[in-house]
């Protein structure tokens, strides 16, 4: 298997805060989450153990409440957290249907300011899926563009959507990218743009990815159009690198690239924030129909820990977990269902563990 | 190779799919029938089935106007550099064709066309260089023109 620890991530801060750091444990808030949430959550925090790694857990809860003034909100207790350790690791939430209910990641994004959203997508030896080898990180801007909400109705059946794109969160991702590409040792960044037809909006994005890579000349800079992306990535996905874009643009591609490595169950993600802060997480559901069973496969959740362990300068015991989950893959012998096994979580877990300890 | 007639024509579909469809399609297409959608993911998702099935070389497409108009045409690009040099793949171009003549109730010479076009590839004898062959554009157009004349 490719060294793949470069692709999991360090995502630098942009300036070092304190962090909540006692005898060299990092104090990291969980989230466990709903349905197979608190048993993948599980699952990390045992290969962690077995690990040895210098984390130490503080499980929140972020399902909405309603403030003073009737606004929902994160409780204040799972705010001050995430505040204090900057870092969060979160398993998949529900989103309650309750008339009125915010969507959970929503107002996670904005109570944080998480603008970013990386996903890694490397393909994985023993899960075989048409595509090889994917070794792509999709950057997507995730405070604007498409899904900034503003919509009119000007007159019946006529209705307008807003695209806002703006020089300051534009120039905010296009740095995250080059950064992220010198730091993870990444050769290109490719914004993923329509400018020829959105001329002022993602002409303005285009215009600050090219301004950012003036100060970042040993990352080579490309540009092209999401169409041709998207065709030449069922093609050969080979070619692609780091890709950065806007909200919707993102939103597609980092699923679509989830699906070459093999859906969501096996892929990483990280939400960078404004103030040092980042939340990783796993992206697919909450599978309630297997929630309890000791069914789930906790490898996203997992993958995710693993750039979390980067981000934080914790490279030994990232690659030593990142390894010891690979290679429990690659040998086929205990794989959850969804991987094409019928393994247990636990046993898949104690695959992980007992090789990790091996390790020492 | 599939009866795959009922494609290049038009059929309309009453059920949509409630799927995440970027991902989906690239982990198994063949869940998907029709799909209709606004502009932007119509660019988007256009492409990303061509490349699906092998990229614009091979992908037919046809525009509907308002008034009875109809052009149907080749997506790919002018290919400058193979310009003149007998070398081009009329595949899209010729799958285009065949779309029009559904369009126009010629079923039975769509159908003649299409399977010969469809024939010649599935044979792998003589297929143009984008194909993985060494033909010539004249000698995989006479080699399907062969068929489509032994079908009489």
């Amino acid at each position: 298997l490719a060294d793949v620890s470069h692709v999991m991530g360090a995502i630098k801060t942009q300036s070092p805060l304190p962090r909540t750091f006692s005898r060299g444990i990092q104090t990291v808030t969980l989230i466990p989450g709903d349905g197979i949430g608190p048993e993948i959550s599980t699952a990390v925090m045992k290969i962690f153990e077995a690990a040895k790694a210098p984390i130490q857990w503080e499980e929140r809860n972020v399902t909405a409440i309603k403030g003073p003034g009737g606004r929902w909100m994160i409780p204040p207790e799972a705010k001050e957290s995430m505040n204090k350790n900057k870092i969060g690791l979160k398993g998949p939430l529900k989103t309650p249907i309750a008339a009125g209910h915010p969507s959970m990641n929503l107002l996670l994004r904005k109570t944080f300011d998480l603008y970013a959203n990386v996903r890694p997508c490397v393909s994985i030896e023993g899960y075989k899926t048409p595509y090889t080898d994917v070794d792509l990180v999709t950057i997507r801007e995730n405070t604007e563009g498409e899904y900034s909400g503003i919509e009119h109705l000007i007159v019946d059946g006529v209705v307008q959507s807003i695209k806002l794109i703006t020089e300051d969160a534009s120039r905010r991702i296009a740095e995250y990218a080059f950064e992220y590409a010198r730091n993870n040792q990444r050769t290109s960044v490719t914004a993923v743009h329509k400018a020829n037809i959105m001329r002022m909006s993602d002409g303005l994005f285009l215009r600050k990815c090219r301004e950012v890579a003036e100060n970042f000349k040993d990352v080579k800079f490309t540009e092209m159009y999401l169409d041709t992306v998207c065709l030449n990535m069922v093609q050969d996905p080979s070619h692609f690198d780091v890709l950065v874009m806007p909200n919707l643009y993102g939103d597609i591609l980092s699923d679509l690239c989830a699906g070459l490595i093999g859906g969501l169950g096996v892929t990483p993600s990280g939400n960078i924030g404004a103030n040092g802060v980042a939340i990783f997480e796993s992206v697919h559901g909450t599978a309630p129909d297997i929630a309890g069973k000791d069914l789930a496969n906790p490898t996203a959740l997992l993958l995710s820990a693993v750039m979390m362990l980067r981000h934080m300068g914790l490279h030994g015991h990232a690659k030593k977990i990142e390894t010891a989950c690979f290679d429990t893959i690659r040998d086929e012998k205990v794989l959850t269902k969804d991987l094409g096994g019928n393994a247990k979580c636990s046993e898949f877990t104690a695959d992980i563990c007992r090789r990790v300890q091996d390790m020492d | 190779l599939a009866d795959v007639s009922h494609v290049m024509g038009a059929i309309k579909t009453q059920s949509p799919l409630p799927r995440t469809f970027s991902r989906g399609m690239v982990q198994d297409p063949s869940h998907f029938d029709v799909l209709v959608m606004p502009n932007l993911y119509g660019d988007i998702l256009s492409d990303l089935c061509a490349g699906l099935i092998g990229g614009l070389g091979v992908t037919p497409s046809g525009n509907i106007g308002a008034n009875g108009v109809a052009i149907f045409e080749s997506v790919h690009g002018t290919a400058p550099d193979i310009a003149g040099k007998d070398l081009a793949n009329p595949t899209a171009l010729l799958l285009s064709a065949v779309m029009m003549l559904r369009h126009m109730g010629l079923h039975g010479h769509a159908k003649k066309i299409e399977t010969a076009c469809f024939d010649t590839i599935r044979d792998e004898k003589v297929l143009t260089k984008d194909l993985g062959g060494n033909a010539k554009c004249s000698e995989f157009t006479a080699d399907i023109c062969r068929r489509v004349q032994d079908m009489d």
